[in-house]
C-alpha cells in the first residue's frame, strides 16, 4: 500500500512538471503596480485618453470617480482628459461606433475596464512592449505575448519600431518554431527604452486601478475589520472559556 | 388552556399560544448534547451562518442585478462601482459561496470520521447528502449570472451533458436552456431558481436536517450514545445542554471564522483566481471559448472524473454517469459502512488507509479537475476515481479483518 | 467539574455583557452597509447632476420645462401684467409672504420668488400628492373662474397657484410650489441644481 502511495506521490510531481512545459510562450515581466501612487496613475490616465481610448473605451468607469480617486479635481479632468462633450459624472465611453469598429479590425476593440483583472498586469506589462514589425500580419506588426494580434501598434510613436531577436536551436517542444527571447530597435520613438518602459508602467497601473477604483480603500477597511474581529475573537474566547469551566 | 411551562407575563400568555418555552428548551437549553465535540463540530453551525450570509447578500445583491443578457454583466460591474458598499456585498456573496463549499465539505468529512452517518442517523446524514446535492446546483446556476466567460461556457458545457443521454438527451439540454445556445431564456430562469426556488428547498432542508438531528440526537468523536447512560433525572451523563455551552462555544467559531472570512473578502477577494476566476472578468461572448474552462474549485473534483471517463460505444454518456455515480453513492454509505464501530478512533488500520486514500484522492481529483488535460493526468485521473469508488466497495467488506479497538463507556477527551 | 460554588459569576455576567456588546457593535458595523447602499448610487447623483437651461429664446409669458433629478422644473418668463397681477390678490393665498423657508432657497423669498423678477423658476410638482400641474396662463377662463388671474392649476385634487407657484387658500395643497436651487451662468443660461452660494 505504501508502495502505491508513493507512485501516487510520484504521479502528482510528474504531472506538476508537464504543466511548466505545457506552458510555452514569452516569459511575462513583472509589472510594476503601485496604487499609492497618484502621479503616475495620472500620466497612465493620460496616456490611455490619448492613446487608447480613440479605440477602448472605459464603459464602467465614471470620470469623476476616476479624478476623485486618482487625485484630480473635476475641472482638471474636464479640461485636460475629455475630449468628448461627456459630462464629468459620465462613463468614459468612446465614440467609435461597434459596426465601424468591426468593420476596421475584424472584430470591435473591447472595453478595457476589466482588462488587469482579466488578463493580470504582468501581461499588459509585458504586451503593450513588445509589438514587433512582421510584415506578414495585416498591420505589420506581431506581439510576443499575443501571436497574430489584431491590434495595430498605436504606440509606435512613443516606443519606435523594434524587430525580435530569435533564440537558437529548437523550442522544448522540439518543433523548428523560432523562440523570441529579445529584441532591437531599428527606428527610435519618441521616448528611450527606459522612459517608454516607465510610461507603460503607468498605463498598466492606471488599467490596474480601473479594474478595482475600491482596491486601496478596500484594504483599508478590512485593516479595521480584521482588527475588531481579533478582538472579538479574544472576548469570545473568554466567554467560552468562563462557562467551560463548569464542564473541564 | 393551561400554560404546562409554568411561565407568566408576556412570555406566559405566548406560552399559551405558541410553544415558545418548549422549543427554546427543546432545541437549546434541555437539548443534550455531547459535552467532547472537538473542532470539527463547528462547521456544522457555520455553515448555517455562511447560508445565512447567502441569503442576506443575496437579497441585496438582486435589488441591482438585471437578469439579462445584455445587461448582467454591467449590472454587476455597476454594483461593484457605482453602488454605495456594492463591492462588499458582492464579495461577500462570491467569498461565501466558496466558504459553503469548504464548510460543508469539513462537515461532511467529520461525518465520516466519526461513523455520524450510521444507524440510527441514516436520514439525517440523506437529509444532508440532498442539502449538498441543491448546493450544487444552487452555485451552478449562480455562477451564469455574472454572465462571464466562464459563467457562459461552463454553464454550456455542464449542460451539454445532458445531451449525451441516449435518446432524449439532445432534447433535455435544449429543453433546460430554452434556446438552442446558453441565452438569455436560460440566465433569467437560472435567476428565477438561483434567487427563489432552490433558496427556499435550501431552507427546508436545512429545517429538517436539524429537526431530524435533534430527535436522534448529536454523535461525537467517540461515537457513543450518549443516551444510554442518563442520571436520576434522565439527563445523559456525557451530555450538556447546547445553550450556554455550545452556542459560546460555537460564538467563539463564528468570530474566528469570520476573522478568516474577513482576510479573503478584504484582502484576496479573487483568491488566485480560485473563487472569482479572471477569465469571468470577460463579458460573455457566444463566439469565442476561452483557452482553458474549469468549473470553480468545489466542483473540479467530480469535473475531473467526468473528464477521466473515456467515450466508449460512441457515447459519453459513461463520464456522465461516473459523475453522478460518485455523489449519489453517497446515499447509500450508511449502508455500506457496515462496522460495529462509529468513530476512527477505534477503527482498525485498514479503515485509516482506505479513507485516507479516498480523501487524497479526492483532493489530487479537485487539483486535476481545474487544469488542462494531458494524457497523464488524465492517467491520474482514472486512478484516483478507481480509489474514489474502491473506498465505497471496500467498507462493507472491511469488517470481515478489521480489527477495531474496544470501545469506552464513557466519552474521552482528546 | 467545577461545583456551583466555584463560579465567579461576577467575572460571568461582566464576561456575558462585554461579549454583547461586542456582538452588538459587530452587528451595527454589518448592518451599515446594507443600509447605505439603498442611498442613491454614483449613477443616480451623476443624472441628478445640475442641468442648464437656454433662456435666450424665452418670449414674454411662454414657459419652458426642464428634467432635473426626473423632475420637471418650469422656466416661465412673467410678462409686466403678470408681475404688476402678483401683488394684487394677496389675501387669497395662503403663504404670499413665502415664509415656508422650506419651498424655495433663501435668494428667491421676494415678492416674485425668483432671482430675476421676470425669471420664475420652479420645480414643476403639486405639494400635495406630486401630481405635475397644469400652466394656464390666460385671464378668467370658463372652468377656472373669474377670479383666474394666470398660474398653475393641479388637475389631480383641484389646487391652484398663482403665477409665482404661491398656492390659494382652500385647497387640498399645503404649501407654495418648491423653487429648486439655481443660478445664472449668463444672462440667457441657467443651471438649475446649485445655487448661486456654492460657487
Amino acid at each position: 500500500m505504501k508502495k502505491k502511495i508513493l507512485a501516487l506521490v510520484l504521479l502528482i510531481l510528474t504531472s506538476l512538471s508537464s504543466t511548466a512545459e505545457g506552458e510555452e510562450g514569452y516569459v511575462l515581466q513583472k509589472a510594476p503596480i503601485d496604487l499609492y501612487n497618484k502621479a503616475s496613475l495620472q500620466k497612465g490616465a493620460k496616456l490611455f485618453v490619448n492613446y487608447c481610448m480613440g479605440c477602448h473605451s472605459l464603459e464602467h468607469q465614471r470620470y469623476n470617480r476616476m479624478a476623485r480617486d486618482i487625485g484630480l479635481t473635476d475641472a482638471q479632468v474636464k479640461e485636460n482628459l475629455i475630449f468628448t462633450d461627456a459630462k464629468v459624472g459620465e462613463l468614459m465611453r468612446n465614440s467609435m461606433p461597434k459596426s465601424d469598429a468591426k468593420r476596421w479590425f475584424g472584430v470591435a476593440p473591447p472595453d478595457l475596464s476589466l482588462i488587469a483583472r482579466a488578463r493580470g498586469v504582468d501581461y499588459l506589462y509585458t504586451y503593450l512592449q513588445t509589438f514587433y514589425l512582421d510584415p506578414t500580419r495585416p498591420f505589420g506588426v506581431n506581439n510576443a505575448v499575443f501571436p497574430n494580434v489584431g491590434m495595430p501598434h498605436a504606440i509606435w510613436e512613443l516606443q519606435g519600431w523594434q524587430k525580435p531577436v530569435y533564440e537558437s536551436g529548437s523550442s522544448k517542444s522540439g518543433g523548428d518554431n523560432k523562440v523570441i527571447s529579445g529584441f532591437e530597435l531599428v527606428e527610435p520613438g519618441q521616448m528611450s527604452t527606459p522612459e517608454f518602459k516607465e510610461a507603460i508602467a503607468d498605463l498598466v497601473n492606471f488599467l490596474a486601478y480601473v479594474g478595482e477604483p475600491i482596491q486601496l480603500e478596500r484594504q483599508r477597511i478590512g485593516v479595521w475589520v480584521v482588527l475588531f474581529l481579533f478582538l472579538a475573537s479574544v472576548v469570545f474566547y473568554l466567554l467560552k472559556k468562563e462557562y467551560w469551566k463548569d464542564i473541564h | 388552556m393551561s400554560n404546562t411551562q409554568g411561565t407568566t407575563g408576556l412570555i406566559g400568555w405566548i406560552d399559551e399560544r405558541f410553544p415558545l418555552t418548549k422549543s427554546i428548551r427543546e432545541h437549546l437549553t434541555e437539548y443534550y448534547a455531547p459535552k467532547n465535540f472537538n473542532f470539527w463540530y463547528f462547521f456544522g453551525s457555520l455553515a448555517l451562518l455562511v447560508l445565512v450570509n447567502q441569503i442576506l447578500t443575496g437579497i441585496w445583491l438582486t435589488m441591482n442585478y438585471k437578469p439579462s443578457a445584455s445587461e448582467a454583466f454591467a449590472s454587476v460591474e455597476y454594483i461593484m462601482r457605482d453602488v454605495n458598499w456594492g463591492w462588499l456585498i458582492r464579495y461577500m456573496h462570491s467569498t461565501g459561496a466558496s466558504a459553503f463549499f469548504i464548510m460543508v465539505y469539513l462537515h461532511m468529512y467529520r461525518a465520516l470520521i466519526y461513523g455520524s452517518h450510521k444507524k440510527p442517523r441514516e436520514l439525517l446524514w440523506i437529509f444532508g447528502v440532498v442539502i449538498f446535492l441543491c448546493l450544487m446546483a444552487e452555485a451552478f446556476m449562480g455562477y451564469l449570472l455574472p454572465w462571464g466567460q466562464m459563467s457562459y461556457w461552463g454553464a454550456q458545457v455542464i449542460i451539454n451533458l445532458f445531451s449525451a443521454l441516449p435518446v432524449i438527451g439532445q432534447d433535455l439540454s435544449v429543453w433546460i436552456r430554452g434556446d438552442y445556445v446558453i441565452s438569455d431564456a436560460t440566465l433569467n430562469r437560472f435567476f428565477s431558481l438561483h434567487v427563489i426556488a432552490l433558496p427556499l428547498v435550501l431552507i427546508g432542508l436545512v429545517f429538517v436536517h436539524i429537526l431530524a438531528l435533534h430527535e436522534v440526537g448529536s454523535n461525537n468523536p467517540d461515537g457513543l450514545e450518549i443516551k444510554k447512560l442518563r442520571d436520576n433525572k434522565g439527563i445523559p451523563l456525557d451530555g450538556i445542554p447546547f445553550h450556554p455551552y455550545y452556542t459560546v462555544k460555537d460564538l467563539f467559531g463564528v468570530v474566528v471564522f469570520l476573522l478568516f472570512f474577513a482576510v479573503v473578502v478584504f484582502f484576496t477577494p479573487e483568491m488566485g483566481g480560485y473563487f472569482l476566476e479572471h477569465p469571468n472578468f470577460d463579458p460573455a461572448d457566444s463566439l469565442k471559448t476561452p483557452l482553458h474552462i474549469a468549473p470553480v474549485w468545489y466542483f473540479t473534483p467530480f469535473y475531473a472524473m467526468l473528464r477521466a471517463v473515456p467515450s466508449f460505444a460512441g457515447t459519453q454518456v459513461w463520464g456522465v454517469l461516473v459523475m453522478a455515480a460518485a455523489i449519489f453513492i453517497l446515499f447509500f454509505l450508511p449502508w455500506l459502512d457496515r462496522s460495529s464501530v462509529r468513530s476512527i478512533r477505534y477503527r482498525g488500520w485498514s479503515f485509516k488507509l482506505i479513507l485516507t486514500a479516498f480523501l487524497v484522492s479526492f483532493l489530487i481529483l479537485g487539483y486535476l479537475g481545474a487544469l488542462p488535460t494531458t494524457p497523464a493526468r488524465t492517467t491520474m485521473a482514472q486512478f484516483c476515481t478507481i480509489i474514489y469508488f474502491a473506498f465505497f466497495f471496500l467498507l462493507p467488506v472491511l469488517p470481515v479483518f478489521e480489527k477495531t479497538k474496544s470501545v469506552p463507556e464513557r466519552v474521552t477527551w482528546k | 467539574m467545577s461545583t456551583v460554588d466555584d463560579i465567579d459569576l461576577g467575572r460571568r455576567r461582566f464576561l456575558t455583557a462585554t461579549a454583547t456588546v461586542v456582538g452588538g457593535v459587530g452587528v451595527v458595523f454589518v448592518a451599515v452597509p446594507f443600509l447605505k447602499s439603498w442611498s442613491p448610487s454614483e449613477r443616480a447623483q451623476a443624472a441628478g447632476a445640475p442641468v442648464e437651461a437656454d433662456i435666450s429664446k424665452l418670449e414674454d409669458g411662454a414657459m419652458i420645462t426642464v428634467e432635473w433629478r426626473g423632475k420637471p422644473v418650469w422656466l416661465l418668463k412673467r410678462s409686466k401684467k403678470m408681475l404688476e397681477d402678483l401683488s394684487t390678490f394677496k389675501n387669497e393665498l395662503l403663504d404670499p409672504n413665502s415664509n415656508a423657508t422650506s419651498q424655495q432657497p433663501n435668494y428667491a423669498q421676494n415678492a416674485t420668488r425668483s432671482i430675476k423678477p421676470d425669471i420664475l423658476v420652479l420645480v414643476g410638482i403639486c405639494t400635495h400628492l406630486g401630481c405635475s400641474p397644469a400652466f394656464r396662463p390666460e385671464s378668467a377662463p370658463a372652468d377656472l373662474g373669474l377670479s383666474w388671474k394666470g398660474g398653475f392649476f393641479c388637475p389631480c385634487h383641484g389646487s391652484r397657484f398663482d403665477l409665482a407657484g404661491r398656492v390659494y387658500k382652500g385647497v387640498p395643497a399645503p404649501s407654495n410650489l418648491e423653487v429648486p436651487p439655481h443660478r445664472y451662468l449668463s444672462d440667457t443660461r441657467v443651471l438649475i441644481g446649485t445655487g448661486p452660494e456654492a460657487v
